[in-house]
């Protein structure tokens, strides 16, 4: 999945876009609270790949929305990034960005022309005293200088339409529209400036079974036509396994698996994420058993010792208590398992 | 956007819808606020009718007193028809009492013999909503505004220092504020007047101007007490609004900071900060008495005090029935403020 070759290729420092358009290096983040701090991110490291689409799942509170703003840089105290890089490639082939280091002022200028955001709950993403208009009117003229009022209405009418909402709602407010189409104005509106990365935090967790695969369908569909990546966040690893690229799975802040979408399916190596497979209904294929995970996820202020997931792993051996494993490179995936370095594969 | 020029759109439904929904709405009001007024004015007719004795003959006695002569017919009438006549039918006086008030006829000041009410209060009117009016807007403003950028930043340097002052300061009570102001600024740097809202011997601009001095004093002190208890409610209601999605949306878009605030912030927040305003418009007649006493302030608080120490019920009656109107007034504004602020109302109600 290379981006493809392009024609007029500008040739300021380098005259092919770097192959990544997002590259995050040993990303930890802390929650900083008055008695000590809760590292709700630790040591993430992750490559998204032109047009990809990488998707993350893992239980609620395991830090997949905590990496989501670090890594589009909308974090707020108590959080902080204490240290990490996210390198940001822009795909004219100038040189890589750290975003870390980025000024407020530089960081303005990069956003929802670079990188943009679906909330999850689309209820709360949308001003609700500003027209539906007014508000992509406003991200439009601000990176787009020369664009005028009309400009910015006609663009608005083009986005709207690619996910279906007619002109007209322009003028609405969120309020006087249905939960489905409010989601995909917001998709929407996270086109506006041809990102070359989308970020989706649960964006379907607040609608419907049917609308949520509409959605899924739609950006599917966009994704194909203008060639944005998506990293795509979810509790609902069924989902995943059906719209993402590869997908990475967290557990208590790190990431514990990573592979291609088919491997994380057909062959997990983590006992995590065989426990999350089996726990949600597949979307297509015959229902199978059911079974949750034992248990619940860590506390993050007082994290187990060793392997995070001993506490509640069907298969951990005496060593998972004291030795915190690393990611093992497999084939199609990345795992950190204790049981994969000894050769006891079960 | 400003007009739609856009032919080839239909007319959204919602539009059609709302624009009918949005008055009905604001005539439902209206038509409680008219009931309440309407309620007002007619306890106003009956409170003197039913109290012990009988009011309008002892005004008569007490206006007789202090002119010295007879009272000449035409007067006598219209103080019956406002305090009662015990010879006349209820109905009939009823009809008359409306009749007179839509005349602006409030009676004869007692205290004042021989000036009509309606020409005190008219008198009075303008300085009061010219002082209390100006002085509650630049409260609203200047407290809106700080409440914004402390809340905006809570928890750093500018809040730490003046949320706290103005916490101290809002529990500072108004009447102590305006005796020491009064103590230091009048009486012992002598930089303005103590008294009064403007200088007698002065015409034209040089009048206006000394009403201008004059007025510095008590403005200053009304704005000191007032502000801090906006600042704060606004600062709360931005603490909150702040952490909605649709703030951390409009960082994300890359939005200027002041427009995320402005939009995006402060023009959620201020909704409950609308209603509270247009209330406090309604207060400003009513609310003046404090400052007005203590600086001898020639408006309607001042006229409402000295009727009470003399006794002057007509001015009282005229006073109050003013300010019960203007505080219904007010909360028809504040009613009818929230449907044009906020769209989400005028679907509902
Ligand atoms: N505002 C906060 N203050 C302190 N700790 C927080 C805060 N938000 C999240 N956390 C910690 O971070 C962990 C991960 O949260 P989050 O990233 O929201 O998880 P997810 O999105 O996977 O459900 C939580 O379990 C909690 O311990
Ligand atoms: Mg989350």
């Amino acid at each position: 999945m290379s981006a493809p070759a392009r024609t007029e290729t500008r040739t300021l420092t380098r005259s092919s876009p770097h192959e990544a358009v997002l590259e995050v290096r040993d990303l930890t983040v802390d929650y900083i609270g008055p008695d000590g701090a809760v590292t709700a991110c630790k040591d993430v490291t992750l490559s998204l790949r032109r047009g990809e689409i990488l998707g993350i799942a893992g239980e609620s509170g395991s830090g997949k929305s905590t990496l989501i703003t670090a890594l589009t840089r909308l974090q707020r105290p108590p959080a902080a990034t204490t240290s990490g890089s996210i390198t940001f490639h822009p795909r004219d082939g100038r040189a890589g960005i750290d975003l870390v280091g980025l000024s407020p002022r530089e960081l303005r200028r990069l956003r929802w022309s670079t990188m943009s955001i679906v909330l999850q709950s689309a209820m709360d993403a949308l001003n609700p005293v500003m027209r539906l208009g007014d508000q992509f009117a406003d991200v439009l003229r601000t990176h787009y200088r020369d664009l005028d009022r009309s400009g910015a209405r006609d663009r608005t009418t083009e986005l709207l339409a690619m996910v279906g909402i007619s002109a007209d709602r322009a003028r609405s407010f969120p309020h006087e529209m249905s939960g489905g189409m409010r989601q995909r104005a917001t998709i929407a509106l996270a086109l506006a400036c041809e990102p070359e990365l989308v970020v989706m935090d649960e964006p379907t967790t607040a609608v419907d079974v049917v609308m949520q695969r509409q959605i899924l369908a739609q950006v599917l569909r966009l994704r194909r036509e203008l060639g944005f990546a998506v990293v795509i966040v979810t509790h609902d690893l069924s989902l995943l396994l059906e719209v993402a690229d590869r997908i990475a799975i967290m557990y208590a802040g790190r990431i514990v698996e990573v592979g291609t979408a088919s491997a994380l399916y057909r062959d997990p190596a983590h006992p995590y994420t065989r426990g999350l497979r089996d726990s949600f209904p597949p979307l297509h294929a015959p229902l199978r058993e059911l079974r949750g995970i034992p248990g619940t996820p860590p506390d993050l202020r007082r994290p187990p010792s060793g392997c995070p997931f001993h506490p509640r792993c069907p298969v951990r051996v005496e060593a998972c208590q004291s030795t915190l494993p690393a990611l093992v490179p497999l084939p199609e995936q990345e795992a950190a398992c204790l049981l994969l370095t000894s050769e006891e594969n079960p | 956007m400003t007009v739609v020029t856009d032919v080839s759109a239909p007319a959204a439904p919602t539009t059609r819808l709302r624009v009918p929904s949005r008055w009905a709405f604001l005539a439902r009001r209206l038509g409680f606020y008219l009931t309440a007024a309407w309620a007002a004015i007619t306890l106003n007719f009956l409170l003197p009718r039913l109290m012990p004795g009988d009011p309008s003959v002892a005004i008569v006695d007490q206006l007789q007193r202090v002119s010295g002569r007879q009272l000449p017919p035409e007067t006598l009438v219209s103080i019956q028809t406002l305090f009662g006549d015990p010879d006349a039918n209820l109905a009939e006086q009823y009809l008359a009492y409306l009749g007179q008030l839509a005349r602006f006829d409030l009676g004869i000041s007692i205290s004042r013999f021989p000036t009509p009410v309606a020409d005190l209060v008219a008198s009075g009117l303008p300085w009061t909503l010219m002082l209390v009016g100006t002085t509650t807007v630049l409260a609203f403003v200047i407290g809106t505004g700080l409440g914004v950028l402390t809340g905006w930043k809570a928890g750093g340097r500018f809040d730490a220092i003046v949320t706290p002052a103005s916490t101290f300061i809002s529990s500072v009570p108004y009447f102590w504020v305006a005796l020491i102001a009064l103590w230091v600024f009048a009486f012992e740097l002598r930089w303005l007047p103590s008294s009064g809202g403007y200088d007698p011997d002065l015409e034209g601009p040089a009048f206006w101007l000394s009403a201008l001095r004059y007025g510095i004093l008590p403005a200053a002190t009304i704005v000191f007490s007032a502000f801090g208890g906006w600042l704060l409610g606004m600062r709360n209601m931005t603490v909150t609004t702040v952490r909605e999605e649709y703030v951390l949306l409009a960082q994300a878009k890359g939005l200027s900071p002041s427009r995320v605030v402005l939009r995006y912030a402060a023009r959620n927040a201020m909704l409950p900060s609308f209603t509270g305003f247009a209330l406090a418009l309604g207060g400003v007649i009513g609310g003046a008495l404090l400052t007005e006493i203590v600086f001898s302030y020639p408006g309607i608080g001042y006229l409402l005090y000295d009727s009470l120490t003399k006794r002057d019920y007509p001015v009282m009656q005229g006073v109050f029935l003013l300010i019960a109107l203007t505080v219904l007034l007010a909360n028809l504004i504040a009613d009818s403020v929230y449907v044009f602020v906020d769209p989400r109302v005028r679907e509902q109600g």
